[in-house]
Formats: structure tokens, sequence, C-alpha cells
């Protein structure tokens, strides 16, 4: 589903990605875990098409990159730790903005599954900017999950929300991956990514330095992770 | 640890439903119509540039001394420098909502051509400058005890208007991914809308003048191409823009 080959990023003199290699199987649930400034912001970023690389090849669901990034955006969600949301609309108004963006053929009944999925339904009517962090977070996954795509992006999603909130959030991501969406996450909290993830990336220093499947690790995920950056 | 881990990716996602390609006047007519749900319940933008275009007409009123017949020859500099700085005010905040607070790239990751997003902001920015004007007309009118709801006059306002947005929306792309783009706009955009200006000022005043047709056709005819170039050269370019 994703094939990423010698990618490299630069901007101007320093190298954030350093011929990367990546590979994804349709359905997976890939945890890409780093320290800060390892480039998991970066390489999410133009794996999300919203970001040109320096060199090498990514193509995701058949589509290369750049030049087939308006065909891939409509198969591909995105979430970051900012919401992307407009406060100064309701939650179904940002979601029925982002149908109109993506032309999605049946909007009011999909913004309704997808209000009902996130836990929003009750609040549809209420402005986001009178929204907690981690109800925004949830609409965020909302406006992701709204053309229904097949790969979705998340980028530190936890970041700033309280415990119920990641919890639910969690649940969410649970739902995402039970319906065999390909899923990449990055994430420096490793007890949030340990029980969703079937397979954990390393980044460090712009390259991927270690993989392992759940089952593979020896020990646990924390001793694997200082092991992959020791090295 | 594994107990609520997904299940593995064995089955094959459900039935995707078909992937339809955004349509390029559906995400225009979708951002114009988000700018102003969104400003119509804030008042932020739009409230901004008429209390500033009003007091710099109000100081203009109070510095400048008018004899009645000198009032058309000034009248075109006052109106068309007050709705550039005012309109500034607006372009510069209208791309500034959508960068911080993330949503410029909501905008970018829609599965359409990015000028999409150029021509949504665009045509918000014309509308908000119109309202401006639409109100300031009458105000200056009853100021300056000048009629200005002349056909000829109106419609230079909307071809400067257009010329100026197109530029202005352009250039804040631009801007707005500097940490200085309340200061950079303006110098960026004044000495590009040079043209439409001079432009719009003869128009007007020829029109506010009553002068021959003839003597106002050319500065009409360099507005539309100003408009012109401008909207295709945005066209062009936006997408390189933005980008990272």
């Amino acid at each position: 589903m994703i094939r990423v080959r010698k990618l490299v990023k630069r901007f101007g003199l320093k190298t954030v990605l350093r011929g990367l290699d990546f590979d994804v199987q349709q359905g997976e649930f890939v945890a890409v875990l780093g320290p800060n400034g390892a480039g998991k912001t970066t390489f999410l970023r133009i794996l999300a098409s919203l970001s040109r690389p320096s060199l090498g090849e990514v193509v995701i669901a058949g589509c290369r990159l750049p030049a087939q990034a308006v065909a891939l955006r409509a198969r591909l969600g995105v979430v970051t730790h900012q919401p992307l949301l407009y406060g100064d609309l309701t939650a179904e108004e940002n979601l029925r903005f982002f149908a109109r963006l993506y032309s999605l053929p049946d909007p009011g009944e999909r913004i309704e599954a997808v209000l009902e999925q996130i836990g929003l339904a009750p609040r549809r009517r209420d402005l986001v900017r009178t929204f907690s962090r981690g109800m925004q977070q949830r609409l965020a996954i909302g406006r992701a999950i709204l053309h229904d795509p097949e790969v979705i992006l998340f980028d530190e999603p936890h970041t700033g929300l309280d415990q119920n909130a990641c919890d639910m959030l969690d649940q969410v991501l649970r739902d995402v991956a039970a319906r065999g969406r390909t899923v990449v996450m990055t994430s420096h909290d490793l007890s949030r990514v340990e029980p969703l993830a079937t397979r954990f990336d390393v980044l460090d220093r712009g390259l991927i330095c270690a993989s392992a499947a759940p089952r593979d690790l020896r020990g646990n995920l924390l001793d694997f992770y200082r092991e992959a950056l020791a090295k | 640890m594994t107990r609520n881990r997904p299940s593995p990716p064995a089955a094959r996602p459900p039935s995707l439903p078909p992937r339809p390609r955004g349509g390029f006047g559906r995400a225009v007519l979708a951002i114009l119509w988000k700018d102003l749900a969104a400003e119509m319940r804030s008042r932020e933008l739009l409230s901004a540039m008429l209390v500033f275009a009003l007091l710099v007409i109000l100081i203009f009123n109070f510095a400048i001394e008018l004899a009645p017949a000198l009032r058309s020859t000034i009248t075109p500099g006052v109106l068309w420098v007050t709705l550039a700085f005012a309109g500034t005010l607006g372009l510069n905040r209208s791309m500034a909502v959508e960068k911080d607070r993330g949503c410029l790239d909501g905008l970018l990751l829609a599965p359409v051509d990015r000028s999409a997003i150029f021509f949504g902001k665009m045509l918000a920015n014309l509308v908000f400058m119109l309202l401006v004007a639409a109100i300031l007309l009458p105000v200056y009118s009853l100021l300056y005890n000048i009629n200005l709801f002349r056909p000829g006059l109106l419609l230079v306002i909307l071809l400067g208007s257009l010329g100026y947005v197109a530029v202005g929306t352009l250039l804040a792309g631009m801007a707005v991914q500097a940490r200085t783009r309340e200061v950079l706009l303006p110098i960026l955009l004044f000495p590009v809308i040079v043209p439409v200006l001079l432009a719009a000022v003869r128009a007007s005043g020829g029109f506010l003048q009553s002068a021959p047709f003839e003597q106002i056709l050319p500065w009409l005819n360099l507005l539309i191409g100003y408009d012109v170039i401008f909207l295709a050269v945005a066209y062009m370019v936006f997408d390189f823009i933005v980008e990272e």
C-alpha cells in the first residue's frame, strides 16, 4: 500500500531524511517511533503530499508523489496534533465543508454516521471553538475518515489530550484499524501505541533504524526502542 | 499487552466507494461559503476593515479642507487609498486565520487543484472588499456632499477590487509563511498594485468629472488586462506558493 525508497528531504543545508526506505502492507497499523527532531513529522508530511521529497520515490495506493498527489489525496486521511478545523463553524458545518471539498455523494448520511462514530452527534450544532481539546481531536478524526480513506496518517494524535480523551481516541483508532484501513502513526508515547500497532519502526536521524512486529519483541517495547536508538 | 490490538491485516477493507475527485467549482464555492459563514459568526475581519476605512475617510475629511469644485478631483485618490489600506487588513487576516489554526493544511489535503483554494479565498476577499465599499460610498457621499452612485464608478470599483484582491490573495499566501507577515504583505503588495491603483483612480476620476468615455476607456482596459493577467498568474503559481 505504501512504498518509499531512498527518501531524502533537505531544508536548505540541513538534511532531515537520509535515504529512508519504508513499506507498509494493506491493513497494517505501523507506529513510527522516534525522539523529537528525528524527522517523523517531516516524513508524515511527505506521505501526506504536504511536502515534496528532495529525492527518492514515494508510492501510496498506486499513486506516485508528487505527480499524482491530487488522486492520492482522495484516498488519504490525515490527523495531526492540530485539529485543522474552523472554530467559528459548528461540528456539522466543518464536516459539511470538507464533504464538499471531497465531493462526497451523500454528505448528509455520511456526516451523520461519522458524528455518531466519534460520539459528537449531540454536539453537532455547537461551535468548534467551544469544544475541549479532546472533542476537537475527535472531530479532527471525523474529518480525516469522512471520505472513508484507504490510508490514514496520524501525527502524534495524543498530544495535549487528557486520559479520557486519549482512551476515546484509542477506541476510534481501533475502529479504523478493524475496518482494514492502513494506518501509519508517529508518536513518542510508547505506552499509547504499544496496544494498537501491528508493527513498530524506529526513526532516528532521518533513517528507519529498527523494525519489529509485536511478536518479535524480545522484551517490552521500551527496551526495543532504547536498543534501536543506542545502535 | 496485545489484548486490544487491532486485527492483523488479513481482510481486505470493506468495499471502498468510488473515489470522486473534487470538482474545481464545487471546491471554490465551498471555500467561499466557509469564509463567509465563519465571518458572519466572528465579524472579526469585516468589522476591522470597516472601522479602519471609516476612520481613514474621517481623518481625510478633517485634514483636507476641500472647495466643492475640487472634490471630484480628490475623491478618487481618497477613495482608493482608503479601500487599499482597509483591504490590506482583510487580506492579512484571511490567510492568517488559515495558517494560525493549521487549517491551511486541511485545505491543502483536499483532492482538488490547489488553485481552487486561491479562487475561493479571493472571491471571499472580494465580497468583503465590496461590502466595505458599499458602506463606505454613502458615508463618503454624506461627508463630502458628492454623489458616488454612478454606474461607471461602481464598475471601476468592481474591476479595481478584483485586481487588488487577485494580487493581494496571491501575495498573502506567500507572506503568511513568514513571521513578519503583517509588515511583509504591504511591502510586497503596494509596489505590485501601482498599475491597478493608478488605473482605478484615473477611471474613477473620469466618471466623477463626466469625462468623455474615450478618455476613460484606456484605463478601464488597463484594469481588465491587469485582472486577467494576475488571475492567470495566480492560477499557475498558487500551488508553488503554498508548497512547503
